[in-house]
């Protein structure tokens, strides 16, 4: 299960190598917000947010483990 | 942390992460109306996707309920309604977010979104029957029963009615399936890792709870 898990994502991983078509044609994208690389500031703050969430989800459950061993 | 029996959970956080740097970074199709926001199908669509598995989580484990009396199954398929309808809101209000910027208005009567909303009242209406019996055997049994009416109403609600009429939502309309998404083959190697991802933390946050019931219940008994 698990190797087929991470044979998945190598997968997906590879379809990074291709594609990059051209863009048809023009429509107003943010684009001034990409080229001021700020962007970045977005995503960094999104994954705080997430990894923060995720660890606390973490220690949930390591205290919950701990909490079913002691009365088990 | 055993990675041997959680390397699921740490898979589900990183292909979220994945999904939230490459859905912002990630090149879209460039589309009218949309524009950007087409990047909310990494978003607002993995909602519904977990919602959808956690309620066949909640469907499975009440009828396995029916079938041992297992006080176990009847934990697991409340506390996955549980994330379930929790993330069912959540995609409704990212949804209307979505709608009020695209289609005009929050709520446009679009069948798929009447539809999605009287879905979550079916198992709002789970909650409700469970609130109103006392006798714990009881409950678990009869809300078992309605869960097995209520998971192809959800089905049908979700999938099949939208579908028999017009509705602003891709994909319906007479044309199922993802083709009509307007998704080309590098928003999908976005779009997958985040459906997948949502999916496993969703499952993970109804383990935790079911759990946190169990140990919850065992400390009060003794």
């Amino acid at each position: 299960m698990k190797k087929i898990f991470i044979f998945g994502l190598l997968t997906f991983m590879v379809q990074w190598a291709f594609a990059q078509a051209p863009t048809a044609a023009p429509v107003e994208m943010a684009d001034a917000m990409r080229s001021s690389g700020k962007i970045y500031v977005v995503i960094g703050t999104i994954s705080v947010v997430f990894i923060g969430l995720a660890i606390y989800l973490f220690s949930i459950d390591k205290r919950l483990s701990k909490l079913e061993k002691e009365h088990k | 942390m055993n990675i041997k029996s959680n390397w699921w959970k740490i898979t589900g956080v990183i292909l979220v992460l994945f999904s939230l740097y490459q859905g912002l970074m990630g090149r879209v199709p460039v589309l009218p109306i949309l524009h950007e926001t087409i990047r909310n199908i990494y978003y607002h669509v993995p909602m519904w996707f977990a919602m959808v598995v956690l309620f066949v989580f909640n469907a499975i484990y009440s009828i396995k309920y029916l079938s041992s009396g297992n006080e176990h199954h009847d934990n697991v398929a409340v506390e996955a309604a549980n994330v379930g309808l929790f993330l069912g809101v959540l995609g409704l209000i990212t949804g209307m977010l979505w709608a009020k910027f695209t289609w005009g208005e929050a709520w446009s009567n679009d069948p798929k979104q009447n539809s999605a909303a009287i879905g979550m009242l079916v198992y709002l209406a789970y909650f409700v029957l469970r609130g109103s019996l006392d006798e714990a055997q009881k409950r678990a049994k009869i809300s078992a029963v309605y869960s097995v009416f209520a998971f192809p109403v959800m089905i049908v609600l979700l999938f099949i009615l939208p579908r028999l009429t017009d509705s602003l939502h891709p994909g319906n309309g007479g044309n199922p399936g993802f083709n009509k998404y307007d998704m080309d083959n590098q928003m999908r190697m976005v779009f997958y890792p985040a459906v997948i991802g949502w999916i496993l933390i969703g499952v993970w946050v109804m383990q935790l709870r079911v759990r946190l019931l169990e140990i919850t219940n065992q400390i009060l008994e003794n």
